[in-house]
């Protein structure tokens, strides 16, 4: 028993719920997702049909899904924690033999209507099960080292799966995430210190090993660590995403060229330009004003979350909204650095921007998991 | 079990002190990517635009109409006709194989361009929006039926470009040349190629006029500026800047003339230059056997090419200014003027001449075994004695005669826009030394006197030669009249400073050659008054005649296997008293100077001065019926050929 039902009957209850939903959230939320129907309409040429009217479908089932998580109470989801966690997993079992190989690799399981892409799954219910995990641990034993294997457990387990997949994006944000959540647990800096160093080691090993027969990532990672290090080296082939996307951004300066009006992707010079580099677009046609707006609104998201997080006095709504924030947040800094040429190309989206079905229903459940913390919250 | 995790052990405390941290630390990240969009947004937004300007606008040339070329009287020489392309777009044909089928059943495809047409469909199968040529040339009649057809060809267009013709056929194939495609050697030749040089299909001047007035006739390109898409297809026109046409030029040929000379001279190999007295303008240049250089336009056959390369007949090359010759006894005006000039021999010292003559132990014949007797200078040109000669030069020395030929044009290159016009040479002792290390011998002496020996000279020099013993001026060579519109300077000559007496002794020399009885070129002397021939005959060895050879008596030229053969020469001009056309012929293995030569040379100044057919009042009487034959069929085969030429067009 926790505070939480001690508290239950100062939350409220019925239909009452929809009227503390964190309304800035969600409008933040629908903001951003319709800069992403503009850039979408925009990058088909100023058509609906391609890309723009399947987003919004999956953005209004999003909303509901958003919903129905929100009104269900959060400590019925802290509950299933596990059983979400396990359930993904299998699902990421299922990928390893049933997937559907797409560019290389295999990601996607075909559910009928839309493929699933259990990865996604994977980032939000890591982030339940951990928080459920700090939840139930008492706080004496949060920087034992036993207690600490439990949840490196969790966080490795189906990193390793997703890394064999092959997908070296989701398998860092996972881990990325999974850290953020212990950190935010309060465990001690210490280990930290380890896994970081160990990290610099595992690099250094990573590089140590090309070529050899242990080699421990795919040669396509290498080129595109290469192509990342030095674009000019390969101009046209690999480097060319990232050359033609900084191109793309640079291009639009202060004010940019003008809704409908770039250059370089109405012209095709960028790759995969309404999901993973659909940032460019925006930059190009927007310029740094557009880029900037974007990049504040991510942010003031992020602070919303924070903010409700603090505020929030169960340690399981804290820990999941801050995960999912954090979660949220490696997306599209992951994306941003991506598309600017800070990081290698490693296939992330950019969060309610890109086009694609998975990741924005799994997001906005997330933030359905924020809404209901929010609502459930022991006032 | 009841607890309250935000009051215990401060872990309320630790997780928003944290959570601040996490939350900081992304508001920092964030802010650096801020900072790294303002960057490449702000301060290198410039350098960026650029680049993507460069992706998306691509420069397209377009070809300049190639200048055209006339003659004298404005009759086109080089023109550029429409020729059609077929080309195909393999997006829109949707089934290539099924149009290229229904295609063929309307017009004739050749195998090897649809062959190489499938190549490069395949080597493009990216970019399937690319217009394939599938055949080029097409005649007029073809392209209307596939227009007539296009709704059931999709894919299938008709393009419209320039094709430069010539439509004097082979008359003026050596002195026009022809164009063809950009070679990888003609562009290693260029420092800093035209752009427009890499473009296919562009052709340039390979030959002759043609290429040694490419800069004139070539134009300027003109430029298109496009929008393309990351695949390369053309979005749209940005801008357009018209190219410049190259410059329209005129010759200073006569065309009927040059296509009288070259069907005159027939299947010869031989050569005849005609040069206009007064200016220096080159109005007949031939070069016979010739060839049709719209076969090379048109990228010639290797068969075709091969029959050229190896006649034994050379039609490739331009013998009028390429071909170097003995000028044999037509040099012998040089040496005479040499030896006058000199103040070395009177005009009617006279010579003995026994038909032999020694000198330094070798024994050296005139052409006449019998010898002429007593002969003044007069009587040496008329009847080409040679031992006069023999005698001038060994008093007048090689040295002072190298002198005279290089004043008379002869060992000088004239300048004129064809192909590997020839120096000629007029040797002297210190070219001797200088190329054979040798010392110049008495015997080369007497060799040079006859024009023998290392003595050599194109026939367009001989024409110069000739048109300068008839003026007294240094006449030099003009090809161009008139170069966009613009009049060229005049080849007529300062005065080479000669004494009028000394030409005027010589010129009655070659007089007496075509209009006195006995003179080498009697029989084929102008009758009218007006207009009557100064020549001089020449006939010149290409072998040795041995003593034991003189002995057995020497065998007749027509005994002789063709390319051992005298090369048969005549200059002359006309009309005596007031010069206007010089003319030179070279008959190559023709025999005697007298026989072979002559008489071209006779025909074709009467062609020029006559401008046309000449009456047959022109010829000597007992002539007159074989004349009249011959013109008859000249002129029946120049009215076929410009029909062929015609047609070509």
């Amino acid at each position: 028993m926790s505070y939480l039902a001690y508290h239950a009957k100062s939350t409220p209850t019925g239909l009452r719920k929809i009227l503390f939903l964190n309304w800035p959230l969600a409008l933040l939320l629908t903001t951003v997702a319709s800069v992403g129907f503009l850039m979408l309409y925009s990058v088909a040429g100023g058509d609906f049909s391609p890309w723009v009217e399947p987003q919004f479908k999956r953005f209004l089932l999003g909303l509901g899904v958003m919903l129905f998580v929100a009104l269900i109470p959060i400590w019925f989801w802290r509950n299933v924690s596990v059983v979400a966690y396990l359930g993904s997993f299998a699902l990421l079992l299922a990928v390893e033999f049933f997937g559907t190989v797409g560019m290389g690799a295999q990601r996607w399981i075909d559910v009928g209507f839309m493929r699933l892409q259990p990865s996604e799954l994977m980032k939000v219910t890591l982030v339940m099960l951990l928080a459920a995990y700090y939840d139930w641990l008492p706080q004496e034993r949060t920087s034992r080292p036993f207690w600490i294997l439990i949840p490196v457990a969790m966080i490795l387990i189906p990193t390793a799966l997703v890394l064999k997949q092959p997908d070296l994006g989701t398998s860092i944000l996972l881990m990325a995430s999974g850290g953020g959540v212990m950190f935010l647990a309060g465990v001690h800096w210490a280990y930290f210190a380890a896994v970081i160093s160990a990290g610099v080691g595992l690099v250094a090993a990573v590089f140590q090993s090309r070529g050899t027969e242990w080699q421990l990532i795919k040669d396509y990672q290498f080129r595109r660590i290469d192509t990342f290090l030095d674009p000019s080296q390969d101009p046209l082939g690999a480097g060319y995403h990232i050359t033609q996307s900084k191109i793309a951004l640079g291009s639009g300066g202060w004010s940019g060229r003008g809704f409908m009006q770039g250059t370089q992707s109405r012209l095709n010079f960028l790759p995969e330009k309404h999901t993973d580099f659909i940032f460019t677009t925006l930059a190009e046609e927007f310029g740094f004003i557009g880029g900037f707006t974007l990049l504040t609104l991510y942010m003031l998201i992020i602070i919303f979350c924070v903010a409700a997080a603090i505020a929030t006095k169960d340690r399981f709504s804290s820990l999941v909204t801050m995960g999912i924030a954090l979660t949220f947040f490696l997306f599209f800094a992951v994306n941003m650095s991506m598309v600017m040429g800070l990081a290698p190309v490693v296939g992330v989206p950019l969060p309610m921007v890109s086009y694609g079905g998975s990741a924005m229903l799994v997001l906005m459940a997330a933030f359905g998991l924020v809404q209901s913390a929010n609502i459930h919250r022991p006032r | 079990m009841k607890r309250n995790p935000k009051e215990q052990d401060g872990s309320g405390r630790v997780f928003a002190r944290r959570a601040l941290l996490l939350g900081g630390a992304q508001l920092a990240f964030a802010g650096g990517l801020a900072m790294r969009m303002r960057f490449l947004q702000v301060d290198q937004a410039d350098q960026f635009r650029l680049l993507a300007e460069e992706n998306r606008i691509k420069f397209q040339l377009l070809a300049p109409a190639r200048g055209e070329i006339f003659d004298r009287n404005g009759l086109i020489l080089a023109r550029n006709t429409p020729s059609y392309r077929i080309n195909i777009v393999p997006e829109d044909a949707g089934d290539v194989e099924k149009v290229i089928r229904d295609l063929s059943l309307l017009i004739d495809l050749d195998p090897d361009d649809l062959e190489r047409a499938r190549t490069e469909m395949r080597r493009n199968r990216n970019a399937p929006f690319r217009p394939i040529t599938l055949a080029d040339q097409i005649q007029w009649e073809d392209i209307s039926k596939v227009a007539v057809n296009a709704p059931a060809l999709p894919g299938i267009s008709t393009e419209i470009g320039l094709l430069r013709s010539y439509p004097m056929m082979d008359s003026l194939a050596h002195v026009v040349g022809y164009v063809g495609p950009v070679s990888d050697y003609d562009l290693s030749q260029i420092e800093d190629p035209e752009p427009i040089l890499k473009e296919p299909r562009f052709q340039i001047g390979k030959v002759g006029f043609e290429a040694k007035s490419e800069g004139e006739l070539r134009g300027k390109a003109g430029t298109k500026q496009v929008e393309v898409n990351a695949a390369g297809r053309v979005m749209r026109e940005l801008n357009r800047r018209e190219g410049t046409a190259g410059a329209d030029m005129q010759l200073t040929i006569n065309a009927d003339l040059q296509t009288y000379v070259q069907a005159r001279l027939g299947r010869e190999s031989a050569s005849a230059v005609v040069i206009d007295c007064e200016n220096g303008d080159l109005a007949a240049i031939c070069s016979s056997p010739s060839f049709d250089p719209n076969l090379f336009v048109r990228g010639i056959s290797v068969a075709d090419y091969r029959t050229l390369t190896e006649d034994p007949y050379r039609p490739l090359a331009n013998k009028s200014v390429q071909g170097l010759y003995p000028p044999g006894s037509t040099f012998k005006m040089v040496v005479a003027m040499a030896a006058l000039e000199a103040g070395l021999i009177g005009t009617e010292d006279t010579v003995w001449c026994p038909g032999h003559l020694e000198v330094a132990g070798r024994r050296f014949h005139c052409w006449k075994r019998a010898g002429h007797g007593h002969v003044d200078l007069n009587g040496s040109l008329k009847g080409s004695c040679d031992i006069y000669y023999y005698d001038l030069a060994l008093k007048v020395g090689i040295d002072k005669i190298s002198e005279m030929a290089k004043r008379f044009g002869i060992g000088v290159r004239h300048d004129i826009p064809m192909s590997a016009v020839a120096a000629g040479l007029a040797p002297n002792k210190d070219w001797k030394q200088r190329v054979h290390q040798q010392d110049w011998r008495v015997g080369d002496t007497v060799n040079a006197s006859i024009g023998q020996g290392y003595m050599l000279a194109s026939p367009m020099q001989l024409a110069v030669m000739s048109a300068r013993l008839a003026t007294g001026r240094a006449v030099t060579p003009r090809l161009i009249k008139s170069l966009d519109g613009v009049e060229q300077p005049s080849g007529a000559g300062e005065s080479l400073g000669f004494n009028e007496n000394n030409l005027r002794v010589v010129r009655r020399g070659m007089y007496s050659v075509s209009n006195e009885r006995r003179g080498t070129a009697y029989r084929n002397r102008i009758v009218p008054d007006g207009i009557r021939m100064a020549g001089k005959t020449g006939t010149s060895q290409v072998r040795n005649i041995t003593a034991a050879e003189r002995a057995a008596g020497v065998i007749r030229n027509e005994d002789l296997p063709w390319e051992r053969r005298d090369h048969a020469l005549f200059v002359c001009f006309a009309p005596y008293d007031k010069p206007k056309y010089a003319v030179s012929v070279v008959v190559e293995h023709g025999g005697g100077g007298s026989k072979a030569a002559a008489p071209i040379a006779r025909d074709v100044l009467l062609q020029a001065l006559y401008d046309g057919t000449p009456p047959l009042e022109a010829y000597p009487k007992s002539d007159r019926s074989r004349i009249q034959a011959q013109q008859e069929r000249l002129t029946r085969e120049i009215r076929q050929s410009r029909a062929a030429g015609s047609d070509q067009a």
